[in-house]
């Protein structure tokens, strides 16, 4: 880390390592501003009284004394724990089969776990109301072949159904990986010593695969807890999050009891992340040893290839029903009262573009510039971590990391309550209801990923490659533009394509700051027209938009990190 | 801990990974209590035929007899035969205890029987003071003791070690192959030791094979397949040798460039006829480096001191002849390119008919 200028190169304004440092407090107060004190305050304000300003826990017992939040607190409790339950029973045999035996249907599962995450939960919710609610078309083909219903979407039933579909992936994601990172060797010994079958799979393989089933569990319930747009969709009201939005949104900034809930939605978040980090802790079991295999694989029997294909189509009949609902929704007339749309139409997609392309187009706006943000702050802190030894750097890195355990609602109230009655010049009106302050919500909530983007690309970066450049001459300013970041282009990339996809179909923060409907983005045009019957087709359209936005995001991310990954393969020789 | 001794046969054993074939035609008799070693370079076939008698990988065709019974057609869970695996497959969510016990309770021994024996296998190991451990908690030695303990406490009639010493450093593993040895000794348990290190299986097996490309070479204890190689492979597996092509005429072996060199009756393979007698092995040590007088002329062509030995390269008509010569003290006698005359010890230069 030595400076030594070659006096030749133009002038700096600052030392090199200034630069860095510059650039850190920058992003520090950044972060300090629209992440560390929005929730400090929310925190803050859950233990104050609401008159007379003094330190108190009034707050805390007038929330466990009000029938309705006690209520919500246990339904949201009951749905995140009964998701996770669903979810596992849906995702450990796509698991178990992946990893244990030869399958044609492998691809088939592959495509299972990516699906339900190109479509927001709370847009697939409605679709999924008309085709497996009361009168949705399940339940009319059930009540007039069988004479009766199953109250798949009754109340809290709905949430359990929309959220474990599409948080399932989660699960299966971590499990299958934990799986195949079994050595073989450790089934073996178990047959070895004279253990075999079910009995083996308890006692060995689960266990050592349970680390990555915890992390996908605690990840699914979190997800949930926190969630707003998917209840509030599907007008369930009596849940947590959508207390603390219809408290800060009807009765007001100053009401208690939206903080209290979101003290208690940051604590529930920050305890199962920490609780699950407690129990990983010295359990890393990955045993793959160089050479060895994961578990050994074997073929399936006849009749245990038909029941593992109905199992997988079962599954994805239900993992597809929020999208073909969303299609028949979009493209269909009416829909009621009958299992299918009485006629299909392109209406809807001309009623979105005549009325409200201003959501399409603020959308493309809002996320666009929050993954620019985004990038620029994850190659900058990336950079600082782990480049340079700028003192403090690596709570840069955990305050951006931090973003993950804030739920969207609470961030929203943050905001509110920070940046209300602060007047922006120019005209742009207040700040809290200011539309630049969307893009930073979502900039923030969205810069972990980016964040990790940038951090696997830059250690990819060999750092001889740096100073070779630095030894032929080149200042560190220079190194990082003509070097450093080139080589990164791949991560970046990858990481501005994942926060805007992701940023595109986020409800929760947005929903709270939108001030005007002119200024509000996709997914609350969704929200919006979601609320009456005859908006469903309208808001199914733009739902479809959405996904083909995500769906694109995604696809082309996936495909910058493969080509990113075969590059790195082509230079891996060098040590 | 007294174990049964059982001998193994495998008889005909044949094995293919789809299309190839990675077996052929193995026989071979184990003794009761014998230290067996079956040694060859990677992907000669050892570690193949390790996992075949203990139940992984395709199924064999051929016999498998562990005492009396055949067990090529039982699964893995009821063969009783131990194996060490080469990364130790101590499974990492158990303590040193329930890993050794696992065994034992799958086997629905009563647990008051289970804890003497998890005890007394890890003391046989040295490492009862270790039982409340976890794996990750354990140097590679120790891993490794813990994952014979947890075999032997099963009591198998074989003991089936998989590259044991590969995952150790070089001073570790010498100690750890003299501490395997006495266990087996004391244990007299009928043992077999994968390795594609001669020196490990030298030093260790009572007898070995030698194998390569699914193939059996050659059977015998160590200084027996040292001293008569049946074929190159093992002759120049085992130890540097020297091969040159040549053939009988009369009691002398002829090479190509026309040296004659007198051999042995002794050296003769037993199976072959002089006739088919093509080649002879001369190791580095057993041939004599002088001034003049020798079997064969040649130049130093390049010389290496190696400590306690000084090793020549010597160019001869018939290629480069690689000698071995003690050290002791003082400047070595034969600088590079130096005129030299190598005489062999006609009593230690087996023939070869292959």
């Amino acid at each position: 880390m030595a400076d030594t200028t070659t006096p030749s190169r133009g002038f700096t304004l600052f030392p090199r390592l200034s630069g860095a440092a510059v650039a850190g407090i920058l992003i520090a107060i950044f972060l300090m501003a629209f992440l560390v004190l929005p929730v400090a305050q929310v925190i803050y304000v859950a233990f104050l009284d609401a008159r007379t300003g003094v330190f108190t826990l009034q707050n805390f017992q007038d929330f466990f004394n009000t029938t309705l939040f006690r209520e919500s607190f246990a339904n949201s409790f009951y749905v995140s724990a009964m998701s996770v339950v669903l979810a596992t029973l849906i995702a450990l045999p796509l698991a178990y089969i992946t990893t244990r035996f030869n399958f044609a249907g492998t691809a088939a599962i592959q495509a299972l776990g990516i699906i339900p995450l190109i479509m927001p939960p709370f847009v697939g919710a409605v679709a999924m109301s008309l085709l497996f609610g009361r009168n949705g078309s399940i339940n009319l083909l059930l009540n007039q072949h069988f004479g009766f219903r199953i109250p798949f979407m009754e109340g809290l039933n709905g949430v359990i159904l929309v959220q474990s579909i599409h948080y399932f992936p989660f699960i299966l994601i971590n499990l299958s990986a934990s799986l195949r990172n079994i050595d073989r060797s450790m089934e073996e010994a178990a047959q070895n010593l004279g253990s075999h079958g079910i009995r083996m799979f308890r006692r060995i393989v689960f266990p050592l695969a349970m680390p990555g089933y915890l992390a996908g569990a605690a990840l699914v319930f979190i997800k949930v807890f926190d969630d707003l747009g998917t209840p509030l969709l599907l007008n369930v009201n009596n849940m947590l999050a959508p207390q603390a939005y219809l408290r800060i949104t009807g009765v007001g900034i100053n009401d208690p009891m939206g903080y209290v809930i979101s003290f208690i939605l940051v604590a529930f978040s920050v305890f199962s992340l920490w609780a699950s980090f407690l129990f990983m802790r010295g359990k890393d079991y990955a045993t793959v040893q160089k050479g060895g295999g994961g578990l050994s694989r074997r073929d399936l029997k006849p009749r245990e290839k038909w029941l593992a294909w109905g199992v997988i189509l079962l599954i994805l009949a239900m993992v597809l029903s929020p999208h073909i609902g969303l299609l028949l929704l979009a493209f269909g007339t009416i829909w009621s009262f009958s299992p299918l749309p009485d006629g299909f139409t392109l209406q809807h997609f001309g009623t979105i573009f005549t009325q409200s392309s201003q959501y399409v187009w603020n959308t493309l706006i809002y996320a666009g510039s929050a993954a620019v943000i985004d990038v620029i702050l994850g190659t900058a802190i990336a950079y600082i971590v782990i480049r340079t030894g700028l003192p403090g750097r690596k709570w840069l890195d955990y305050m951006a990391t931090a973003a993950l355990a804030v739920p969207g609602v609470v961030l929203g109230i943050g905001y509110l309550r920070m940046f209300h009655g602060i007047q922006l010049p120019f005209g742009l009106g207040q700040m809290s209801s200011f539309w630049g302050i969307i893009i930073v919500a979502l900039a923030v909530r969205r810069l972990p990923y980016a964040l990790r983007a940038c951090m696997a690309a830059l250690q990819q970066v060999s750092l001889s490659l740096e100073e070779a450049a630095e030894s032929l001459g080149a200042s560190r300013s220079s190194t990082i533009r003509r070097i450093v970041v080139p080589l990164m282009t791949g991560g970046i990339l990858a990481g501005f394509v994942t926060s805007f996809a992701t940023a595109a179909v986020e409800l929760s923060a947005t929903i709270m700051l939108v001030g005007r409907s002119s200024d509000a983005p996709l997914a609350y045009g969704i929200y919006l027209y979601m609320q009456s019957p005859a908006g469903r087709g309208p808001g199914a359209a733009l739902g479809i938009l959405a996904v083909v936005i995500v769906a694109l995001g995604s696809y082309l991310s996936q495909r910058i990190i493969e080509r990113e990954r075969a590059r790195q393969a082509m230079t891996a020789d060098r040590p | 801990m007294t174990l049964t001794k059982a001998g193994i046969r495998i008889e005909d054993l044949h094995l293919s990974f789809g299309e190839t074939k990675v077996l052929e035609g193995i026989d071979m008799v184990i003794e009761p209590g014998e230290f067996f070693a079956f040694l060859g370079p990677s992907g000669s076939g050892k570690s193949t035929l390790l996992r075949a008698i203990a139940g992984f990988g395709p199924t064999p065709r051929g016999r498998i007899l562990i005492g009396d019974r055949d067990i090529a057609a039982l699964p893995p869970w009821k063969r009783n035969v131990g194996m060490v695996f080469q990364s130790y497959a101590l499974w990492p969510h158990m303590s040193v205890r329930r890993n050794v016990a696992f065994g034992l309770e799958e086997r629905r021994m009563p647990a008051r029987e289970i804890g003497p024996r998890v005890e007394q296998a890890l003391e046989t190991v040295g490492l009862l003071h270790l039982a409340d451990r976890m794996p990750a908690q354990l140097s590679g030695g120790q891993q490794q003791r813990v994952a014979l303990a947890r075999t032997i406490a099963i009591e198998p009639q074989v003991l089936l070690l998989d590259e044991p010493l590969s995952n150790l450093d070089a001073a570790l593993r010498v100690q750890m192959r003299r501490e395997l040895l006495a266990l087996q000794r004391k244990l007299g348990l009928t043992t077999i030791f994968v390795t594609h290190d001669q020196e490990e299986a030298n030093t260790t097996s009572d007898r070995m094979a030698v194998l390569d490309r699914g193939v059996i070479q050659q059977i015998g204890t160590p200084q027996q397949l040292y001293d008569h190689p049946e074929n190159a492979f093992v002759a120049g597996f085992l130890g540097t040798a020297n091969i040159l092509k040549g053939a009988m005429q009369g009691a002398d072996f002829v090479t190509e460039a026309g040296q004659r060199l007198p051999v042995a009756p002794a050296a003769a393979p037993a199976a072959a006829p002089a006739a088919d007698v093509n080649r002879i092995v001369l190791r580095p040590q057993n041939i004599r480096i002088a001034a003049s007088g020798g079997d064969i002329m040649g130049t130093v062509a390049h010389r290496e001191f190696l400590g306690s030995q000084i090793r020549y390269l010597v160019d001869t008509p018939d290629g480069q002849i690689i000698v071995d010569t003690l050290h002791s003290s003082g400047p070595p006698p034969y600088d590079e390119g130096a005129a030299v005359s190598l005489s062999i010890d006609s009593q230690s230069a087996p023939l070869l008919a292959d």
